[in-house]
Parts: C-alpha cells; sequence; structure tokens
C-alpha cells in the first residue's frame, strides 16, 4: 500500500523504505523534525538549493524518493553544521546530506549543476596527491563539465586565476604529502564499507 | 445628629506630598462644614496614622471619617476596621483616591493637583454625611454539600470533602457514577489504564459513609443562596429496590429485549434491564421503561420470576426528595460533537470511519471489542488515520480549542502500534500539535520516535473511490501535506476522528435552574479565569471539571480538589457574611415593571405579580447598584449610595476651586 502525492506533475509514489534506509544508514533521527524550519532558516546557501532543508527532511520522511536523489539541496549543501547546531531536535542534517550524496552517486542520478562532478574531481585529486591541488582540480573539472569552451566566460576566470595565483592561492605543481600511503588505505577502506 | 467629621491627608511618603501641597488642601479640608478636624500624616495606613484616626474618634467624638489616600481597593478595609476598633460603625469611613486621581496623574502641576486634590476631598465629605451606620449581616452555613453530575470531577470532589468528615449529596443522572473517563481505555501521558485509576474511587464513593449517592436522579429545583440551598431533587424510578437488590445479574441474564447501548454508542447491545457497564457503582440494574416489554404491553415479567431477592418493584414511582445544602458543585461533564454535519470525513457513511469515544470504547477492556481494535469486519488494520479538531477550532461547529484531542490522538498512535505491532501505519492529520502539559511534550517526540507519521493539513475528503490497485478496499484520505505544499492521497483501513467536546445537552437547563452564567462557548462561566477559575458569578456555587470547559482528566482533579477546599472553607467558617449596603425599594414609587428583576445578574430581585411591588432579597443582593442605575422610577436606590448623595456629591466636585491652591 503506497501513499500517493498528487502535484500539477502527475502523481508520485511514497516509498516509506526509503526514509528507513536514509535513517538507518545515516544515524539521524529524521522521524524526530516537527518543521520549525530553523536549519532552512539559518541554512547560508538554501538561496542556492531547490528544496531548502527542511523540505528535503519532510520529503525524506515521507519517502519521496526519486525527488529527494534529484534535488540538487545535498550537493549545494557547504556541511558548515549551523542546521544541525541549531536544530531543537538534535537531527544530524549533515549526516542525512552525506547519506543522500552517496545514495545519488551509486545510482547515477544526472544532476543538471556538475555538482557531482566536482565533488567527484575534488575526492579524486586528493586521492592523488593527499590534499587539494587548485589547478588540476579546475582543469580536470573544467574539461569533463565543458565549462573550458564557454569562451564568454573564459577571460573572467582568467583573470581570477591570475589574480589567485599572484595572492599564492594557486600551485602549479600537485602537492605531495608525507602520509600518502595512510590516504591510500583510507580511500580503500571507505570504497570497501560503502 | 449633628455630624462631626475628621478628615486624615495621607503623604504616602512622597507619592502624594511630594507632588501636592497637603497643608493647604488639609488647611481647605478644615473650613468646609461639618468637618471638626483636618490632618495630614506621612503614612495613614501605618498604625500610627491608624491609631491617629483612633484617637480623634475617641476623644473628639466623631461620626464620620475620611480618609484622603490611595484606592479603596487597597486600604478602605484597613481604615473601616481601625473605626470599627475605636467603636464607630465602619460604614461611616470613606476614603478619597487622591494619589490615583490627583497625585500621580497631575506630577507636572502642583497647583491644579491640588486643587483637584480639594475637589475629591469635598466631595468626599460631602459622601460621609450622607453615609448611614449599617449593620453587619451574617447567615449560618448548612454544612452539608451538594454536587450535581458523578464522572471523576464530582467523585474526586466528594472524596475530597467526605474525608474531610463532611457530608455530602453525589446527584448522578446515569444509573452508575463514572461518567465519561468510566468510557475511556487508557490515560494519556502514562497509558495507566483508566479503570484501574477510576473504579478503587468509585468504590471509595459507595463505602464512605458521609457520602449519599443519589444515582438515576436529576436536579428538578433550586433556591435560596450561599450556605442555605434548597433543593429538590428528582429521583428517577428504577423499578428495581435498592434495598433489595445484591446485583447478582440473573435479572439482566434472563431479559429478552436487546437495545443499542449508550454507554458503549450503540457498538453492542444492552437489556431493558440493565447496568451500564460490568464494573458499574452501584450495581444496582435500571428498568429501560420505553423499551421493557412489561412496559409497553404488560406481559414477560422474566426478570420478576427469577429475581432471586424479590427486588423488582413495576410499580414504583418517581420521588422526590429534598436536599438542604451550604454549597453547590457543578460537575455535569461534556458531550462530543457529532462528525455527521461534516460530509467529506463521510462519518455513519463509510465504514470504518470512527469517532474518538468509540475508539476509546474499543480500547477499553470491558468495552464492546474486548479492548480489541478491529475494523468492522472484524479483521485488524493495517493502518489507520488519525483526523485531528474534528468539530474544533472551526468557526461552523465550535471555535475553542478541545485541548485534549491531540494528546488523546498521539495515544491512540501509541496504542495501536503497541497492540498492532510497530509495522502499523499511523497517520495524524493534524493542524497544530498542541502538546502543552507535563511530561506531554515528551509523550509526542516518543510517539513520533516509534515512526508515527504526521501530516500538517486538515482532511479534505474521505473516500472510497480509488485510482489505483493499491488503493482498492481502502479508505482513501486526501489532504494536503501543508508542509510540501503537495496534496497527498493516504490509502488506510480505519480512520478515527478527534472529535470536539461541547458542553452538554442539558447545560442550558441547569444554568437556568441554578441561574449560572456562560461563556460564548456554552460552558459554564467562571468567576474569574486567573484568580477564581473554579468559583461562579454565584457565591456558593462552583463549577468544575468539563462543564467549565474542556480539560484533561489531571486538571479535572486539580479544579475538583480546588472546589472541595472552597466548600470546606465555607463549612469550617460556618458563616457567610452578608453585604450590607443593599438596594431597596421605595414601595410607593414602584411600579412593578421588572426592569430590575431583569438586569439583576445576580438573580436577588423578584418583581410579586400579585402586588406588582420589587423586592430585594438582601442574603444574595450584592450592592453593585445596577438596579438603581436602571429603575426608570427611581424607585429602586441602593443604601449609602443613594440618589440625592450622588447628585450632591458630583455638585462639589464640580464647584470651582481654581485660585484656593495658589
Amino acid at each position: 500500500m503506497t501513499t500517493q502525492l498528487v502535484t500539477n506533475k502527475g502523481k508520485e509514489k511514497c516509498d516509506p523504505s526509503f526514509a528507513k534506509e536514509v535513517m538507518d544508514k545515516s544515524h539521524a533521527h529524521l522521524e524526530r523534525c516537527y518543521q520549525c524550519v530553523a536549519c532552512s532558516s539559518g541554512c547560508p546557501s538554501a538561496y542556492q538549493m531547490d528544496y531548502p532543508p527542511h523540505q528535503l527532511l519532510r520529503m525524506v520522511q515521507l519517502g519521496l524518493k526519486d525527488r529527494v536523489l534529484n534535488s540538487n539541496t545535498f550537493w549545494i549543501c557547504l556541511s558548515c553544521e549551523t542546521c544541525a547546531t541549531r536544530c531543537p531536535n538534535n537531527v544530524e542534517i549533515v549526516l542525512v546530506m552525506d547519506q543522500l550524496r552517496e545514495m545519488a552517486l551509486k545510482e547515477n542520478r544526472k544532476d543538471s549543476t556538475h555538482l557531482p562532478l566536482f565533488h567527484n574531481t575534488f575526492l579524486s585529486m586528493v586521492k592523488f596527491g593527499g590534499k587539494t591541488y587548485e589547478l588540476g582540480l579546475i582543469m580536470f573539472y573544467m574539461v569533463k563539465s565543458g565549462d573550458l569552451f564557454k569562451i564568454k566566460e573564459l577571460p573572467s576566470l582568467i583573470k581570477l586565476g591570475i589574480n589567485m595565483f599572484t595572492r599564492g592561492k594557486l600551485a602549479i605543481l600537485p602537492p605531495h604529502i608525507k602520509g600518502q600511503a595512510n590516504i591510500k588505505r583510507i580511500f580503500e577502506l571507505s570504497e570497501k564499507t560503502g | 445628629m449633628k455630624r462631626k467629621i475628621g478628615v486624615y491627608l495621607c503623604h504616602c511618603g512622597s507619592n502624594i506630598a511630594g507632588y501636592l501641597d497637603v497643608a493647604k488642601a488639609a488647611d481647605y479640608a478644615a473650613t468646609l462644614p461639618y468637618v471638626v478636624v483636618a490632618r495630614h500624616y506621612s503614612f495613614m495606613c501605618s498604625d500610627p496614622g491608624q491609631d491617629m484616626i483612633k484617637k480623634d474618634i475617641k476623644e473628639l467624638g466623631l461620626n464620620g471619617v475620611l480618609v484622603c489616600s490611595c484606592s479603596p481597593t487597597l486600604h478602605l478595609r484597613t481604615f473601616r476596621a481601625a473605626c470599627a476598633e475605636a467603636g464607630l460603625n465602619p460604614h461611616l469611613c470613606e476614603m478619597a483616591t487622591i494619589r490615583e486621581l490627583s497625585s500621580w496623574v497631575h506630577s507636572h502641576d502642583r497647583v491644579a493637583a491640588t486643587e483637584k486634590a480639594m475637589a475629591l476631598i469635598a466631595a468626599g465629605v460631602k459622601r460621609v454625611l450622607y453615609r448611614n451606620p449599617l449593620e453587619a449581616k451574617w447567615a449560618p452555613v448548612n454544612p452539608n454539600t451538594l454536587i450535581v453530575g458523578g464522572g471523576i470531577a464530582g467523585i474526586q470532589t466528594a472524596l475530597e470533602i467526605a474525608s474531610a468528615g463532611e457530608k455530602v449529596y453525589l446527584v448522578e443522572k446515569e444509573p452508575s457514577i463514572g461518567g465519561r473517563m468510566a468510557q475511556l481505555g487508557k490515560t494519556f501521558p502514562d497509558l495507566d489504564s483508566t479503570e484501574e485509576l477510576l473504579i478503587p474511587r468509585m468504590e471509595m464513593v459507595k463505602t464512605s459513609p458521609n457520602i449519599e449517592l443519589l444515582t438515576y436522579s436529576e436536579i428538578a429545583e433550586i433556591g435560596g443562596y450561599i450556605g442555605n440551598f434548597k433543593t429538590t431533587i428528582n429521583k428517577k424510578a428504577r423499578c428495581v429496590d435498592e434495598t433489595k437488590c445484591n446485583g447478582c445479574g440473573e435479572c439482566w441474564a434472563k431479559c429478552p429485549v436487546e437495545v443499542p447501548s449508550e454507554f458503549d454508542y450503540g457498538m453492542r447491545k444492552r437489556k431493558a434491564i440493565y447496568i451500564p457497564f460490568s464494573k458499574a457503582v452501584p450495581k444496582i440494574p435500571v428498568i429501560d421503561r420505553k423499551n421493557c416489554k412489561y412496559f409497553i404491553d404488560g406481559s414477560c415479567k422474566a426478570c420478576e420470576s427469577v429475581c432471586p431477592t424479590k427486588a423488582i418493584d413495576f410499580k414504583q414511582e418517581d420521588k422526590k426528595i429534598e436536599i438542604d445544602a451550604g454549597a453547590c458543585i457543578i460537575s455535569t461533564g461534556y458531550d462530543t460533537f457529532d462528525p455527521s454535519p461534516i460530509t467529506q470525513l463521510g462519518y455513519g457513511k463509510i465504514d470504518n470511519v470512527v469517532t474518538s469515544p468509540e475508539f476509546e470504547r474499543m480500547l477499553n477492556p470491558d468495552g464492546p471489542t474486548g479492548g480489541k481494535i478491529v475494523m468492522k469486519n472484524g479483521a485488524t488494520p493495517k493502518s489507520v488515520a488519525i483526523a485531528h479538531c474534528v468539530g474544533s477550532r472551526d468557526q461552523n461547529y465550535h471555535q475553542y480549542c478541545s485541548r485534549v484531542c491531540c494528546m488523546y490522538s498521539l495515544k491512540y498512535a501509541r496504542l495501536i502500534k503497541q497492540q498492532l505491532g510497530a509495522d502499523t501505519n499511523v497517520y495524524q492529520m493534524y493542524i497544530d500539535m498542541r502538546c502543552f502539559g507535563k511530561g506531554h511534550e515528551e509523550f509526542y517526540k516518543q510517539a513520533s520516535e516509534e515512526g508515527v507519521n504526521f501530516i500538517r493539513g486538515k482532511i479534505g475528503q474521505i473516500s472510497t473511490e480509488t485510482i489505483t490497485d493499491e488503493e482498492k478496499g481502502k479508505l482513501v484520505v486526501v489532504c494536503e501535506d501543508s508542509l510540501l505544499g503537495s496534496m497527498i492521497r493516504v490509502p488506510v483501513d480505519m480512520v478515527v476522528l478527534s472529535v470536539a467536546m461541547k458542553p452538554r445537552a442539558d447545560t442550558a437547563d441547569i444554568s437556568r435552574a441554578f441561574l449560572l452564567g456562560r461563556s460564548a462557548d456554552g460552558f459554564f462561566l467562571e468567576r474569574h479565569p486567573k484568580l477564581d477559575p473554579v468559583g461562579t458569578m454565584l457565591d456558593g456555587i462552583f463549577a468544575v471539571g468539563c462543564c467549565h470547559g474542556p480539560k484533561d482528566i489531571g486538571d479535572t482533579v486539580a479544579q475538583a480538589t480546588g472546589a472541595a477546599a472552597r466548600a470546606l472553607e465555607l463549612i469550617s467558617k460556618g458563616r457567610v457574611d452578608i453585604e450590607s449596603a443593599t438596594a431597596f425599594v421605595d414601595e410607593e414609587v414602584c411600579a412593578g415593571c421588572g426592569v430590575c428583576e431583569s438586569i439583576c445578574a445576580y438573580s436577588a430581585i423578584e418583581v410579586n405579580p400579585k402586588t406588582k411591588l420589587a423586592k430585594v432579597n438582601e442574603a444574595i443582593c450584592k450592592g453593585c447598584g445596577a438596579c438603581a442605575a436602571t429603575c426608570p422610577s427611581k424607585a429602586m436606590q441602593l443604601k449609602n449610595f443613594t440618589h440625592k448623595q450622588l447628585i450632591d456629591v458630583i455638585d462639589e466636585a464640580t464647584k470651582d476651586f481654581a485660585g484656593l491652591a495658589k
């Protein structure tokens, strides 16, 4: 028996097992949320999200799997933890966001913002050098996302790059850290455990 | 008698003396006619201040005192007591409010403030001139208490008063006490069984030597006033001799007539001779004369033939019993809202849409389903929706919040999960969750952690029309999840409507009999919402429990205990003081128009239809003056506040005081 959401785009099925899965895997007490909207009110990036955090939580509660995993909310989330700090019910929203990112990646959900791509490129840089390599990150990301070929925006980006370089924020060579082997192990472990 | 008036001005520290010229005002007061002494002092309410008045009364033989200080609400009692101590009738002491009405409000203008004080003093002296000594009146208090309504409120009040050793008459309309609480399953927020809480208390009522239990009885008439109520009770014929019956149950086992049980909201049948529920107190059956075969066609008499103690008495008739009591406690309880007018909810048309009282019966182990949650076909539901605010917070039905529905809806959710398994889907369609009591928010949190689904939005439609295969055979609850802004269709097996509490159908009759006021919502009106939530506008009558407004069991018991304390206060005092400054009628002038009778809030005036004269019951009159103000022929006046006095006082106060303070 499935609860259905009736919207102007048609009917959406609610899948309670999705809510349970998110709760079990994230260990966040989502069921406690009583929609006070403290999370969205304090969120510094909520204005960029298609659903502010409280609505995303509500959608998870109801089990609107597709709508949740196709949203950009958890990709835009900065994990600054303002929401979780202010939540009167101690709902660990950041854990939920993390969990949703993982689920979306596993299911290969397409996202219009290329944010998963950025996410993956960033991680591959860390895996490669032990810490972030800005130049490499920008290059790979822009090539993969196709942003490199948006000729109009290129001059402003080059200007930004030069500015960062002159202030010492953009290294030419990739970094190399001592604990490279440990970083590799961390990645291996987390890939194994999922 | 020549009037000798003393005027006393208070400095009130600098509260008065800081803003107006007290000495000048006192000098002025000394010039007024009949004033023999005018003094001023830093604090008149202090012991030396009061002693000053007492000394003057004794030495100068004052027969009028005017204290010019703060408001009479604050200190009139103080100064009148001082006068009485010195042997002066307290009604000859008056106050002029020169602090609130002059110094405080005109602190920027010393001269004007002083002149206004002079006006108030001059008017005050006039008021004292017209005052006559009045006798303090009191009446003895009958130590018996009458309690109307034997629910938890009435039971609690009765037990409290009886345990203090005083006599209680507990009158109950139904064949058994227990009231609404006896119908419930469990309580929130502790999930205690109501039976375990209530039945021992009911038994205590039965065995207490101080409680006289009058079940199946109603109030026929009531008269009198605080301390001395005279009531007539109509004890309906049970057709069973209470002294002989031992409650064995042979009669109702044998009775061939079956009718829907009112106690179980028609969910099961009872006999024509019946007790409403198995643990009824007293366990003495009643013959329902409307449905009994003997009363219809004179046949049957099955009960009489099986009764081992020959207790059946078909010839029994209604009896009138007179009861005198010092205090009356009204605890007549509430009714529940019938949701059938809200057609979109389909109550009465769609199976498995039940009201909360019906669901409570289902949860009660003594109920029609033996405590099991079942659908009409006997199966257990896999999913249940609970609709909040059915008939509450709704301008079309009842504007008020019924206060207990949020909590009992959460209770249902948890009990459903307990009984039918944690995987049972429970939905709450709410507007706001109002869980304000002690332990209530925690209960709410527990319910949400147990996986109860909360959907914020009122139900738009409960329908049997299905659009998908999964919905087939279910009730589809259509509503908006207003937190998401989307319509939602929830297929469930059962819907519980959390219906509003409303005043009893006979509230109007009780209100007329006891002359009790009602608030706009129809419940009885308390004297003061904060400072006297137990008393009514009528002294000696208290309203407790849900007849005063929706409340839960805990609040009801608290209020009932308060009412018991109030009744015991009256009894232990043994006498009631009666207002001396009552209204009186000039019988030469009265035309018997009855305007005073209709305006009196305390029902203290009666117009004699024969003599066409109004008569004031001085024991009830509060001296409010409403009658005197409305009487078109000025026949009705208030002692010490006569028309002539008031006109003279106004004349005096509006004299020209300009320049006197310069």
